[in-house]
């Protein structure tokens, strides 16, 4: 058994365990490697099913390539797919791109930390509680259309890494959030060995993390050795930049490397070309605290 | 954080424990550098920042990532870090050592492979310092180095360093932990003896920090064991079309192969390998400890969560009473009047404190508490009654299934390890059990398939209660109503055993145990022809009910306790004073039927 194997049965063991105890489960994809990986996983731990809902947050402001590669997959591998997106805030035009031509000061421009507070954070919350209208995709027609189940979800499943972030290295596998998804990082329930808090009351619901001993390299290895389909994004095709981490559009940028396939990633991972260059440095929203600050509100 | 590990190189979980500002995130902080593990410019950008709010370097700030944490100035849960050697990437995790967050302590410890204990030299042995090492010898952690911090504070004095070693293993042995392999002094702050060796204390020529790391070994794997996979669940996926019935969890010990026959305990079913089911891999004739994996089997079998998978041979213990070691980090005491949930690899009971042989206060030394109950932060010795036998393993014999937690509401309450099975009085019929059941013959016809024929599966409804209750009459009708309702029911009357099967037995001189035995030895094969049972009797009340578990396996049972006086507290799924219209009752029964499973095929 290598490394890559543990890591991968460990989380098969937790995904199983969140089944187990969660009859309102969902799995939160973003459509990047890590949560792809995750639903890979899922596959592995059900003997090629996914048996939960997997729900994606739709901003509008998402690479087409990423929409595009979702309802593929959700069609090939028969997923229940449901879709979240805050429309009132995308009607009412109060995001970041949307006000950006705007003056500094006015008090009407957005900045890039509210803006994900509405169309993620917002957006996510409303969804997992059922607030928002969630769409769902009909897999005869490839379709989206309402989603009939607006019950709230009470297990959320979430593609977090210990080695991405510093405010994620506090996490646990079974993390429970109270009825306005914040975080109580002070006052976590302990975890012996493998018995995780799945007794929960009424109103809390608990976000899963199976894959929170993996770091980035896991994810790629794993990517490769698995032959998991990812978004082209995350490969150069020929301008010589490539994204490293998906996010929306207007706030993301690329970055130099010129890795045209998984082994290229790897190679470019492992020589430390990137060692320098924290993980999520090309989303221009993450200043000092503002991811805390949106995790604490619920943000992945 | 680093990107050059790679999946081949060994990775390695460590926890850092001892008492509050020992240093601690000092020496992790210090480690990273040492090291080379940080991004470039982290080091500078703290140092820099804390020119900017004027307050002095403290290598413990690398590892603050959170706001709040740097507010409160402690480290408050376990954060994961890595860092790499030569040898082997690291996981540390950094537990804090304030009381209030023992069990964040605990949470990163019981992941750990090795531990470092740090305690300050010129304070000395203080109370966590003292908790965290019984609590590392509980969790069964072996490999731990103690590292003796701040010997600048001590001018580097060899005297002190080995008076801490001597009193702190003193304390150890006293209250019967493990103690640690090796003490060495150190400066987190200067970095004396982590990753270099301390030109200050020529005196000391053991490993420093790092050699001691590498030097640990990973434990051997657990191929060679018995093997034992707890069932973590039965899936079926025939909506989509997969009509596969696999037995699923995770290999904890020993490995199994196709065609081998298995036992699932308690139940004491038996069965046969019969594919070893993936996705996405190579198919295989074998597996062993540490895949998460599944199977199916070549007899259909009822099988649910919680029962452990093994090989007849070596077959795990059953019983409902456990000698137990426990932490309790309740806020609310752990106490012998009430029940609790008992979690237990993949198995969840209702659970009891039978007995409490002692309690001790950890964290003082010469400490044994006379007391009736488990307060917050105390480690008890004591005997745990599970409500329905559970099967498991002494730590000694397998840890994963020798640990368990008990959750009180909702929460995770206390954790423990198992020392023994306590002897009890039903070993002897749970032992028969064993036997009868291992060496049963099957007939040609599988209990699911009488279950199909039938339209639900086997259960017994006991009625019991004193002489005077009106059990028989309930017990003829809801015999009439399942029966009238398309139900293979029976109504075993207790009468007609002694009369017949226990007419040897001068009822005088009868052992109730042996009167217990026959009746459930009867009903054992009523429902192995797949009846639904319904009982009454006068001899067997509900203080016989842990033979009767005992001998009946996992087979479904409803107890109805007939009890005019309402003074009846055992436990039973329902009471009734016995001048319930029959109609009523029987509107229980099937509903509780329904919900035991036993009319849903
Ligand atoms: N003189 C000296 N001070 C130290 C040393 N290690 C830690 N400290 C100080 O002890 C205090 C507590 O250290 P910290 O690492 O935060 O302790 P923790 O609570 O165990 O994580 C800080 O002020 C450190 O600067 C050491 O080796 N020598």
């Amino acid at each position: 058994m290598d490394h890559l194997d543990q890591l991968e049965q460990q989380s098969v063991y937790i995904l199983r365990e969140a089944y187990k105890h969660f009859e309102r489960l969902c799995m939160l994809w973003s459509i990047g490697k890590d949560s792809t990986v995750l639903l890979w996983l899922a596959r592995k731990a059900f003997f090629g099913h996914v048996p939960f809902p997997l729900v994606h947050i739709d901003t509008s402001f998402k690479l087409p390539e990423m929409i595009q590669y979702r309802d593929r997959l959700a069609l090939e591998y028969k997923l229940q797919m449901v879709v979240g997106q805050n429309k009132e805030a995308l009607a009412a035009k109060t995001t970041y791109p949307d006000t950006q031509h705007l003056p500094d000061g006015d008090p009407n421009k957005v900045t890039r930390v509210q803006c994900c507070a509405q169309l993620k954070s917002g957006a996510l919350r409303g969804t997992l509680h059922g607030t928002l209208p969630r769409m769902r995709m009909n897999l005869k027609t490839g379709q989206y259309d309402p989603d009939p189940d607006t019950e709230p979800y009470t297990g959320v499943i979430v593609g977090a890494r210990a080695d991405e972030e510093g405010s994620r290295s506090k996490e646990r596998y079974f993390s429970p959030r109270d009825k306005n998804n914040a975080w109580d990082v002070g006052d976590q329930p302990p975890e012996f060995w493998n018995q995780f808090k799945t007794d929960f009351a009424a109103g809390t619901h608990v976000r899963i993390h199976p894959l929170l001993d993996w770091t980035e390299l896991n994810i790629w290895e794993y990517i490769q050795r698995e032959s998991i389909p990812t978004v082209s994004l995350y490969y150069d095709q020929g301008s010589g930049t490539r994204y490293r981490s998906l996010g929306c559009g207007p706030c993301q940028a690329p970055i130099d490397s010129t890795a045209k396939n998984v082994e290229d990633i790897l190679v470019e991972l492992k020589s430390g070309k990137l060692r320098n260059v924290a993980e999520r440095a090309g989303r221009l929203q993450d200043g000092k605290h503002g991811l805390e600050e949106l995790r604490r509100d619920g943000y992945m | 954080m680093n990107f050059t590990d790679d999946s081949k190189r060994e990775q390695y979980q460590i926890v850092i424990v001892g008492h509050v500002d020992h240093g601690k995130s000092t020496l992790v902080g210090r480690l990273l550098a040492d090291t080379n593990s940080l991004p470039d410019g982290k080091l500078e950008a703290v140092r820099r920042e804390c020119l900017r709010t004027d307050k002095p370097f403290e290598y413990a700030f690398l590892l603050d990532a959170l706001s709040d944490e740097q507010d409160q100035g402690i480290t408050i849960d376990t954060a994961r870090v890595f860092f790499k050697t030569q040898a082997r990437d690291y996981i540390i995790i950094d537990a804090p050592g304030h009381i209030e967050f023992l069990k964040n302590m605990i949470s990163g410890a019981a992941r750990a492979e090795a531990a470092v204990l740090v305690i300050d030299a010129k304070e000395g042995v203080r109370e966590n310092s003292r908790r965290h090492g019984y609590i590392l010898s509980m969790l069964g952690i072996r490999q731990v180095v103690v590292c003796v911090n701040k010997m600048d504070l001590v001018n580097f004095d060899a005297k002190v360093f080995n008076q801490i070693e001597t009193e702190y293993r003193a304390f150890l042995g006293e209250i019967g932990a493990v103690s640690p392999e090796r003490f060495i002094p150190i400066s987190g702050m200067q970095g004396d003896n982590l990753a270099t060796r301390s030109a200050k204390m020529p005196w000391y020529d053991g490993p420093i920090l790092l050699e001691m790391l590498d030097n640990f070994q990973k434990a051997p794997p657990k191929v060679d064991r018995p093997m034992r996979m707890p069932v973590q669940a039965v899936y079926k996926f025939t909506n989509q079309g997969d009509d596969r019935r696999i037995i699923s969890g995770r290999i904890d010990a020993g490995r199994v192969k196709v065609g081998d026959k298995v036992v699932f305990t308690p139940s004491n079913k038996t069965a046969h390998i019969k594919s070893i089911e993936g996705f996405n891999t190579a198919p295989r004739t074998e597996i062993e400890a540490g895949w998460s994996t599944g199977f199916t089997l070549t007899e259909e079998l009822y099988i649910t969560r919680g029962q452990l998978m093994s090989h007849v041979e070596r077959a795990p213990l059953v019983s409902t009473r456990l000698r137990a070691n426990v932490i309790w980090l309740g806020h609310k005491p752990f106490d012998p009047q009430r029940d609790y949930k008992l979690k237990l690899h993949t198995a969840a009971v209702p659970v009891r404190i039978h007995k409490i042989n002692k309690v001790i206060d950890a964290s003082e030394a010469h400490s044994q508490l006379a007391k009736e109950r488990v307060d917050r932060h105390d480690v008890a010795d004591l005997v745990l009654e599970t409500q329905t036998p559970v099967a498991f393993d002494t730590v000694g014999d397998n840890e994963a299934t020798g640990r368990f937690v008990i959750v009180d509401g909702y929460e995770i309450a206390g954790g423990g390890i198992i020392v023994s099975a306590e002897e009890e009085e039903r070993d002897e019929l749970r032992f028969e059990a064993r036997m009868r059941d291992f060496h049963w013959v099957q007939g040609g016809v599988s209990a699911n398939q009488r279950a199909q024929r039938h339209g639900h599966r086997a259960g017994l409804v006991m009625f019991v209660g004193g002489a005077e209750a009106p059990k028989h009459q309930y017990a003829r009708a809801l015999e009439k109503a399942l029966f009238d309702g398309g139900r293979n029911a029976y109504m075993l009357d207790g009468t007609n055993i002694l009369l017949g099967i226990d007419a040897d037995l001068h009822f005088v001189d009868a052992t109730q145990r042996e009167l217990v035995r026959r009746f459930t030895e009867v009903a054992f094969l009523l429902l192995d022809a797949g009846t639904l049972v319904i009982s009454t009797t006068n001899a067997i009340g509900l203080a016989d009910y842990g033979d009767v578990q005992a001998l009946l396996g996992d087979a479904t049972t409803i107890i109805i306790d007939v009890d005019p006086d309402g003074k009846s507290t055992a436990p039973c799924d329902l009471r009734i004073q016995g001048n319930e219209p029959e109609a009523e009752v029987i509107a229980k029964v099937v509903d509780l039927l329904g919900k035991r499973q036993i009319t849903q095929v």
